[in-house]
């Protein structure tokens, strides 16, 4: 059985991405038995490239997307580099740590209602300092630039990158580079840029071409606070692909086929980036310069990361404070009247929506921690740990943009008859939760020492056995850490909800986007808020559990993860 | 690959050929004359109601009217909440060219105008025409509510049964402003007085596109070609006024026109924000429910335009390949009784006018409608006359694609 595993895995990683990519190339091309179609034309691609503004939403993809990934590198980089090793830092991963669980249509729509010109910023300053009775007719959310949408992506990404940073450190050797550094006397930061960043860089590519691959084709944030007169290429597709006019399918095909090509364009772009900041860098090494004194900088990259957390802290508190608002007029900071009609009189269906998260997510989280421990447990047996080729196996479904290879499953589906439901979403969910749950597993777990499952052995017990016995008890706390991970990225989820749960799978992330382009703040409130309290559900089991089971075995509160 | 991909496409089309040779042949359509049988086969159904999702009022209303459908005829009424409803149109469309004419994915679908001209040409309705056969048909205004038996210049003939009636409103706080414009003359000079704050929500939602339609039925140089489909040679001279009037707004609208909101609850949270000082909607009860809400202030007070708006009815119909085609008549038949109506027309709930003839209902029916004349943030009837008639929906298809032309991509 576990000599199948990482079969099974390799199938659930990469199948769906072939399949995906066949159910879009065909249409793009103007091939689709279901619709009658089965000749090959070239016009869907034609008609494509007639449809207004389109290279100003490739242009904006492209921009938002690198933009935004830039500028998560540089914060990260620069606290990292300020501050790892202090306390300090020990802090602030805490503080950031929880971030990563908040999906992120919910720090969209936090930041939507913190910054727009009728938000809380302006509210707690006005009229007093501002003098305004009346929001200012500025242009922030939803802005041409699309800074709003970038701003949101960073305070979403920094968590997620400085986490992946934190797992590949130790394999840097860091510490003792960063004190050789120091005794030849360069300052805290440029030791750590000069001698640590190489190295630590070459273990966090394929986490970064995963953050473009994202941002490049985002549709959830894209809506929530994108430009709008054009839309980032994401969104057009999701609006050819729900077009009444079936006709536009084949143009949303070929629209996904050109969303590959892009974020395709941004990943080439980061690596020719990645050469320009290395020569520069070199260049830097050899002047011999020390940087002594970095205290300011080391205070903005403090500050920045900083801003991370509160930016989307604060936009949750926003929305937690709606969701129990009564009359909350501009420029009130604060609602004249409190009550819970929202909560009460939308509990029902909310409780509903929020089932129904609930068992998409424990579904595709069970699957994907059941494929990882397979696959772990037969390289523990096999005593041999797989190469790097196989690593980066788990990122294609990161590579390639959600909606392209969504958009190919539901043609397919659509031609194969399968019917949308919560189990056919769970599936999906499952191609994007598995590679989480295997990142925040396999590190770990190819850390146990190999000694007790020897003395296992030793003892008599079977490969079955040491399993159940020895490693999966002592892996217990990482086994559901990583649960944790998993269920939070399927809360999150949006567009494998939307398009292979075809509008009758709704979850409260789906519910809360949707909502969004309403006008009712109170309700988007209350599910950004149960967006939220999933997750952490998801971590308090995690922690509570092995502090129950092993209340009396002190050695393993040691072996955290 | 290219092998694989060939692979690949034998077996999709395998399984496609299966799924079609394994089809029955349309499921039955029920006999309405009958009623009684129709309520048999009706328990214990699933009906998929797809409908739009944006209003939680309205929602609440549909989660009401599940919960009656489930205790009297055991319906499971589910409410598929859709963005567009277009996306329902083209998903029955998909199914019949895919041959799927039975145990289609949409059972009762919210519709009208354009969306039931599209279902009607492309054969995506039941028929023959039920909905003149209901038991609560005989409750229909189709005297003074002429929009209950004309979609859009055209004729339902019984294809979907009418559940309640739309007028385009304006609104206004009459805290801040005191004198609204009521003429569209009047609206240029009120914004270009308050630049920034006045706005309408980006066509293709609804009421953005009734917003065209009401400057297309005001300007039309000649309003008759309005009631027959576009033809080329009148359509030019036809939208110029309409854009050109809007050119005169876009200077001074929200954000200079750089953004819109995306739909009329959007809209209407600008409203209530502040950030405009005139909404538009079209549900003359929006504002009294909303003021019910603690969404909007209890000064702000709807109106109408000089020389009237566009009004129309919205519908429900029932697809060709829907298995619960009983389910979906006794569902039709509950939202036009007096019951469903009367609470459904409620401020408090959600203010939607009924397409009943209050007047002739049986006087114990009549007290459930409460009278809307004493609530300041409601319009009578003679304030919100004239209504007037929509345009052929050919004209909303060319006023969309028009408009994405000029300022799709600013």
């Amino acid at each position: 059985m576990v000599r199948f595993a990482p079969t099974l895995t390799i199938a659930v990683l990469i199948g769906p991405v072939i399949a995906g990519l066949a159910g879009i190339a065909l249409p793009a091309f103007g091939y689709l038995p279901a619709l009658g179609r089965t000749s090959f034309s070239l016009s869907p691609i034609a008609d494509l490239l007639a449809m207004p503004g389109l290279w100003r939403s490739v242009r904006l993809s492209l921009w938002t997307g690198l933009a935004s990934t830039a500028i998560t590198c540089a914060v990260t980089f620069l606290f990292l580099a300020g501050w790892s090793q202090t306390r300090a830092f020990h802090w602030m991963r805490r503080l950031l740590s929880p971030l990563l669980s908040v999906p992120h249509a919910a720090a969209a729509l936090g930041l939507a209602f913190l910054i727009s010109p009728s938000g809380w910023l302006v509210r707690l300053v006005s009229p007093w300092a501002t003098g305004l009775d009346r929001p200012p007719d500025l242009l922030i959310v939803h802005d041409p630039a699309g800074i709003a949408m970038i701003t949101a992506l960073v305070a979403k990404e920094v968590p997620f990158l400085l986490l992946m940073a934190l797992a590949a450190l130790p394999q840097t050797d860091a510490t003792r580079l960063s004190h050789v550094a120091e005794s030849f006397g360069y300052g805290r930061m440029a030791g750590f840029a000069y001698a640590v960043l190489p190295r630590l860089y070459s273990q966090l590519r394929l986490p970064i071409f995963a953050i473009i691959a994202f941002s490049t084709s985002t549709v959830d944030v894209a809506l929530v606070l994108g430009p709008t007169l054009p839309a980032p290429l994401a969104v057009r597709v999701v609006d050819w692909m729900n077009d009444p006019d079936l006709g536009r399918r084949f143009i949303a095909s070929a629209g996904a086929l050109l969303q590959i090509t892009v974020t395709g364009t941004a990943l080439l772009a980061w690596l020719g980036l990645e050469k320009i900041v290395g020569l520069i860098g070199r260049h830097a090494i050899s002047s011999g310069k020390r940087y002594r004194r970095d205290g300011v900088t080391r205070l903005a990259g403090a500050s920045l990361a900083l801003l991370c957390v509160v930016v989307i802290a604060a936009g949750l508190a926003g929305l937690a404070v709606w969701s129990v608002a009564g009359f909350w007029r501009f420029p009130d900071a604060l609602p004249a009247t409190f009550s819970l009609d929202t909560w009460k009189s939308n509990w029902a269906e909310a409780a509903t929506l929020f089932r129904t998260t609930l068992a998409i997510g424990a579904i595709a989280t069970l699957l994907a921690v059941f494929l990882t421990l397979g696959c772990l447990e037969n390289e523990s047996r096999r005593g041999r740990a797989p190469g790097k080729g196989t690593l980066s196996l788990v990122f294609v479904p990161l590579m390639m943009p959600q909606v392209s290879m969504l958009f190919g499953l539901q043609i397919l589906f659509l031609t194969v008859g399968l019917p949308p439901t919560v189990t056919t979403v769970a599936l999906a969910h499952l191609v994007f939760v598995l590679p989480y749950v295997f990142l925040a597993l396999a590190d770990s777990w190819r850390a146990l020492d190999p000694r007790y499952a020897m003395v296992a052995a030793a003892l008599g017990a079977g490969p079955e056995r040491t399993f159940r016995r020895v490693r999966l008890p002592m892996m217990l706390p990482a086994v559901l850490t990583a649960a944790a991970v998993g269920f939070a990225v399927s809360v999150g989820q949006y567009l494998p909800t939307l398009v292979l749960g075809a509008g009758r799978v709704v979850t409260v992330t789906t519910e809360a986007v949707a909502l969004s382009a309403g006008g009712n703040r109170r309700l988007v409130g209350l599910f950004a808020v149960l967006q939220m309290v999933l997750p952490l559900i998801g971590f308090t089991i995690a922690l509570l559990v092995p502090a129950v089971l092993f209340r009396n075995r002190s050695a393993f509160r040691l072996a955290r993860p | 690959m290219v092998t694989f991909l060939k692979i690949l496409l034998a077996k999709a089309l395998l399984a496609l050929a299966f799924a079609v040779s394994i089809l029955p042949a349309a499921s039955e359509v029920p006999n309405v004359a009958d009623w009684e049988n129709v309520e048999k086969a009706a328990e214990g159904q699933t009906v998929y109601f797809h409908a739009w999702g944006g209003e939680p009022r309205i929602n609440a209303y549909i989660r009401w009217a599940a919960a009656e459908l489930k205790a009297r005829y055991g319906i499971e009424l589910v409410h598929v909440k859709v963005d567009d409803i277009a996306q329902s149109v083209s998903q029955v469309l998909a199914e019949k060219i895919a041959g799927r004419n039975r145990a289609g994915e949409v059972d009762l679908i919210w519709i009208n105008g354009e969306n039931f001209a599209a279902m009607r040409e492309n054969n995506l309705l039941m028929r023959p025409g039920w909905a003149d056969k209901l038991p609560n048909w005989r409750y229909v205004d189709t005297e003074d509510k002429p929009t209950t038996t004309v979609d859009f210049t055209i004729p339902t003939k019984g294809l979907e049964s009418p559940w309640g009636m739309a007028q385009l409103v304006f609104l206004y706080d009459s805290a801040q402003v005191e004198d609204p414009p009521r003429t569209l003359d009047a609206l240029v000079d009120f914004v270009a007085a308050n630049p920034g704050r006045f706005t309408y929500p980006q066509p293709p939602d609804f009421l953005g596109n009734t917003f065209l339609k009401q400057l297309l039925v005001t300007l039309a140089p000649d309003p008759e070609v309005l009631s027959r489909p576009v033809s080329d040679d009148v359509l030019d001279e036809t939208l110029t006024p309409v854009f050109d009037y809007l050119e005169r707004l876009r200077p001074n609208l929200w954000r200079r026109g750089q953004t819109y909101p995306r739909n009329v609850a959007e809209n209407r949270r600008l409203f209530a924000d502040s950030e405009v000082e005139i909404a538009m909607t079209f549900n003359p009860a929006d504002a009294s429910a909303a003021i019910e809400n603690k969404e909007l202030p209890d000064t702000v007070r709807p109106y109408v335009l000089d020389g009237g708006t566009i009004g129309n009815s919205h519908f429900v119909a029932i697809p060709f390949n829907s298995d619960a085609k009983p389910g979906a008549l006794v569902t039709a038949n509950f939202l036009l009784s007096p019951e469903a109506q009367a609470i459904k027309a409620d401020p408090r709930i959600w203010g939607d006018p009924t397409v009943l003839n209050v007047a002739e209902l049986p006087v114990i029916d009549q007290t459930l409608f409460a009278d809307a004349d004493e609530n300041p943030a409601m319009l009578s009837a003679s304030e919100l006359a004239p209504t007037l008639s929509e345009p052929h929906p050919s004209w909303t298809e060319e006023l969309e694609r028009a408009w994405l032309e000029h300022y799709g991509t600013n």
